[in-house]
């Protein structure tokens, strides 16, 4: 079938099979391959990617699903200059990854989670990463990394206006915020 | 010379493309006309192949090829590098381990592969995979080590019924051991499961095997830990194709925590059929083949006695254990329970007389291997177990025990190295400060007043220690030679400066999450006085690299980080030679920092760049020298190191859920010197979680049929953020006294230390509430807790 959708800010048109993952068309057509694949149960979080501003794991919908869609994947989280998202940013500045592997789906989580709420505790932000599994760190950077980004960053954080420049303002995020 | 980036908590310069989505792991590896393997697994822990039918699946367009075992029934198994003898003297019983079964043959473990489908797509492949017609005869299976050795047991290898692998005796003579242990006045024995759990590193294990009919070279590109240890197995034991013709690149890795040491028979495959089709091959793991076919960890079964005198003062331990291997010895797997197990049973202690008597067994599930501490986990839960309990037991303070019987401090320069009874000699150790530390974070008596309240309340508290010990760097080559390893565990570096200054740094470890691209060039750029920005590493590649052993065993920074210093020196040593005849003064009169030589007491000096330039434009040059400025060095240790630490776990139990909270886990480690204070406390982070994620949450469960009954993220819980507290962290420094750095290594020091810890302190509180329980079975599960109180 025919797909149509904005994969990080770009006009796609593709013909997939139907049983076709979001991930898979994500990693093998357009060579997006931060988004990565460790389980196949949806318990990881290491394919997240948002559609419409909102994260969700790219292994457990169609490509189909996302026509007609905004997807951003961790290849569109940078501003176009390259300045990193506060995440991104956050991630390196507390050692918030080590083999790396999960990181993608980590930050993907945790932009949505600073959507709805700017300034999480240390407790919603564990509560937020409950779908996501890192075996490196304990956790305990990535919880620091998303508290720094919270802390550093800009105005845009509101939770009604979108955090980085590739992404689109979501209805979801407006409703929940 | 001053130390720049030694000691600083440098940002870590690999981390750019993996947050930006940069990575690249093997399977986000594309090669032109790729096609993809998808293996036909045995649904049976144990069955016999009667026939294999896949005209059916050929005919599916898009398939390529199938192969089934009778393709390859002629090629070697993939091999095991560590030889364990039985106590008399017979050699280790070692079963080939082949790439698929073969007709007539046994599937050993649910998983074992029967064929193997080769297609245009991962989906055609797997599609064609559920039209290969297996005819199985479906044979009994134990999965449980203790059932292997039972009278009547199903046998894993018709060769040997007993099911036996090897037995292993060490220490001092049991009669020795048996003499101080009669001399108790109190015996603490503990019978407990040291259970199966699944290393589970996040990116699945991949493979590409390329051939090119041209040069006559295959290229496999591998999820691995230890690139040229690969190479070496595939070439000459498995598929018996020359070395130099084989190139194998471990790219990124998403972790490998021991699991990507192994040469795993998918490895050899791909690279195989690669050649068979001249076109390459690859082959990526799905989480549910990852839980069947990814070595797992630890699965002993143990009886564990410790005495002790009147005093409180250990007298004896002894030790009888029951180990698994699975269905097939993996690379290291004869070592683990033995020479990296046994070997540390003296822990911290002064305990005078010490036996283990191990049985290693053949079951019908995947192979166990090192898992991240590798036996050291499995000593240190024993003895520390031993010691809480002991302490509760005995109405003693199980900090004081602990200090009762430590070791004195030695630092293995003025003072010798401590003389273990387990055949290590540890390099220096300084064990009273690190508990010390640790019961000062922990507020041991107001913790004490706190649980006194609590026992009256619904939730009781509880605190568990754990004082380790372990062995890492892995190491001196002549030690494990005489102890079966069939290879030896030295490192190769290179250090290649450029014309201009710049320098590259090839190292035989393997990063796959340990930060090397920034640890090992703090080191450089340090020793020559450099911006970081000037110095490059590259691993990973066979090609590119020398010789190298990989990483594992906490050895990246004290092997391969001693073999850079090697090369640094041999830099620096020929550098002075052209700085003193540019500057025409004798090499005695230059001192070097700060990037440059100088002649000592004056303003005249030259540059390292104006050096590197020189060696390689030797116009004005010292007579008789080689140009250029590359050196390769390999390192040999001369010892094991032992770093050591305290880890101390406080718990909250719920009486009318058996519920467990993890308030507080406390860890101070004394890793020796620290280049990268942020990496290592980022490694000592995931060890606690990992050690804890075995206490609290993880475990195969095997049926009566030796099935994997949770093999899926879904089934098989780990620890999740909400599971688990911030760490409070601190470090104390001992120096290794035999390697340039200092260092000790700190990537499995977590997870040997906080498993028991976590444990002590379920049953520190159940004692509080005057559940006098001495063991609760791992992982500790609400109903498991609450039953041990009920």
């Amino acid at each position: 079938m025919q797909i149509n959708l904005t994969v990080n800010g770009k006009a796609r048109k593709a013909e997939v099979e139907d049983r076709t993952l979001l991930v898979y068309y994500l990693r093998e057509k357009l060579g997006l391959t931060g988004a990565h694949v460790a389980c196949d149960t949806s318990s990881c979080g290491a394919c997240t990617v948002h559609l419409d501003g909102v994260a969700v794991k790219s292994c457990t919908l169609l490509a189909a699903q996302a026509d007609g869609c905004q997807v951003t994947t961790i290849e569109g989280m940078a501003n176009a200059d390259g300045t990193l998202h506060p995440l991104q940013a956050g991630f390196k500045e507390c050692h918030g990854l080590q083999c790396g592997f999960c990181t993608p789906g980590m930050i993907m989580t945790a932009a949505d989670l600073l959507k709805k709420n700017p300034h999480p505790s240390e407790t919603e932000i564990r509560v937020a990463l409950e779908g996501n599994i890192c075996r490196c760190t304990g956790y305990h950077n990535i919880v620091e990394s998303i508290l720094w980004a919270a802390q550093h960053s800009n105005a845009p954080l509101a939770a009604d206006s979108h955090l980085w420049t590739n992404d689109v303002v979501a209805k979801e995020v407006v409703e929940t915020a | 010379m001053s130390n720049k980036f030694i000691g600083q908590s440098v940002k870590r310069v690999e981390d750019k493309r993996f947050i930006t989505g940069k990575g690249r792991y093997t399977d986000d590896i594309v090669l032109p006309g790729m096609l993809h393997a998808h293996f036909v697994r045995s649904p049976y822990a144990h069955a016999r192949v009667v026939s294999v039918d896949t005209a059916e699946a050929l005919a599916i367009p898009g398939v390529i090829a199938v192969y089934t075992g009778d393709d390859v029934a002629a090629i070697n198994g993939v091999p095991c590098g560590w030889q364990v003898n039985f106590r008399s003297g017979e050699t280790m019983r070692e079963p080939k381990h082949p790439m698929l079964i073969a007709t007539g043959d046994t599937a050993k473990h649910a998983g074992d592969p029967v064929a193997v489908i080769i297609a245009e797509t991962k989906e055609i492949a797997i599609d064609a995979s559920e039209a290969v017609n297996v005819e199985w005869e479906e044979l009994p299976a134990i999965a449980s080590p203790a059932d292997a050795l039972k009278e009547g047991a199903p046998k894993v290898h018709d060769q040997f019924p007993d099911n036996t692998a090897f037995d292993w005796t060490f220490g001092n003579p049991i009669e020795e051991v048996d003499a101080a242990m009669a001399t108790a006045a109190h015996t603490t024995t503990l019978d407990f499961i040291n259970q199966r759990v699944v290393p589970n590193a996040m990116e699945p294990r991949a493979y590409i095997g390329s051939y090119d009919n041209v040069s006559d070279k295959y290229t496999l590109y591998t999820s691995t830990q230890n690139p040229h240890l690969i190479r070496l197995l595939m070439c000459a034991f498995v598929l018996g194709i020359p070395e130099h013709k084989v190139r194998v690149v471990g790219p990124d890795v998403g972790g490998g925590f021991g699991s990507k040491i192994y040469h795993y028979t998918e490895e050899a495959l791909v690279t195989w059929a690669s050649k068979q089709l001249e076109v390459p091959v690859k082959w990526t793991s799905d989480r549910s083949e990852a839980f069947l076919m990814d070595a797992h960890g630890r699965d002993h079964v143990t009886k564990a006695e410790m005495g002790f005198d009147a005093d409180g003062n250990i007298v004896g331990l002894r030790i009888k254990t029951i180990a698994n291997m699975g269905a097939y010895l993996s690379t290291f797997a004869p070592a683990v329970p033995t020479y990296l197990h046994g070997t540390l049973l003296q822990g911290l202690y002064t305990t005078p007389k010490i036996n283990i008597d191990m049985t290693c067994v053949f079951t019908h599930t995947v192979a166990v291997d090192a898992y991240r501490g590798a036996g050291r986990p499995e000593a240190t839960y024993l003895l520390e177990r031993l010691m809480d309990l002991a302490a509760l037991e005995m109405g003693k303070d199980p900090a004081q025990l602990r200090f009762q019987n430590f070791i004195p401090a030695f630092d293995g320069v003025t003072q010798p190295g401590y003389q273990t009874q387990v055949a290590l000699q540890y390099d220096s150790g300084n064990y009273h400060p690190v508990l010390e530390r640790g019961l000062e974070m922990l507020g041991y008596e107001d913790f004490r007043a706190a649980q006194k309240e609590a026992a009256s309340t619904g939730k009781l508290l509880g605190v568990g220690f754990s004082t380790y010990v372990e062995a890492c760097g892995i190491a001196p080559s002549a030690v494990v030679g005489s102890l079966g390893a069939r290879a030896g565990l030295y490192e190769s570096a290179q250090v290649r400066v450029q014309p201009t200054g710049k320098v590259s740094v090839f190292t035989g470890s393997h990063s796959h999450g340990q930060g090397h691209e920034t640890t090992f060039v703090q080191v450089v750029a340090d020793k020559l006085g450099i911006p970081m920005e000037d110095v490059d590493l590259v691993h990973g590649d066979s090609d590119t690299v020398a010789f190298g052993m990989g990483t594992y065993g906490s050895r990246s920074l004290a092997v391969g980080g001693s073999a850079i210093m090697k090369s640094i020196d041999k830099v620096l040593e020929k550098g002075a030679k052209i700085a003193a005849h540019k500057l025409e003064c004798a090499e005695g009169d230059l001192e070097y920092g700060e990037g440059k030589w100088t002649v000592k007491g004056t303003d005249k000096s030259i540059g390292f760049g104006d050096v590197a330039l020189t060696a390689y434009v030797p116009h004005v040059y010292p007579a008789g020298l080689e140009p250029g400025l590359d050196f390769s060095s390999f390192y040999d240790p001369a010892n094991f190191t032992y770093p050591f630490g305290c880890h101390i776990a406080v718990v909250e139990v719920d009486k009318e859920t058996g519920k467990t909270t993890l308030k507080r886990m406390i860890a101070v480690d004394d890793v020796g010197n620290v280049i990268n204070p942020m990496i290592v406390d980022g490694q000592i982070h995931g060890g606690l979680a990992q050690g804890i994620g075995q206490a609290m949450f993880e475990g195969t469960i095997y049926d009566e049929n030796a099935q994997l009954t949770n093999g899926s993220y879904m089934d098989y819980c780990m620890p999740r953020a909400d599971d688990l507290p911030m760490f409070e962290t601190d470090r104390k420094v001992t120096p290794c006294p035999h390697n340039p750095l200092g260092v000790k290594g700190a990537g499995e020091a977590g997870a040997i230390g906080s498993t028991p810890a976590v444990v002590n302190a379920v049953i520190d509180a159940l004692w509080s509430g005057g559940h006098k329980v001495k063991d609760i079975l791992m992982p500790m599960t609400s109903e498991r807790v609450w039953r041990a109180m009920n």
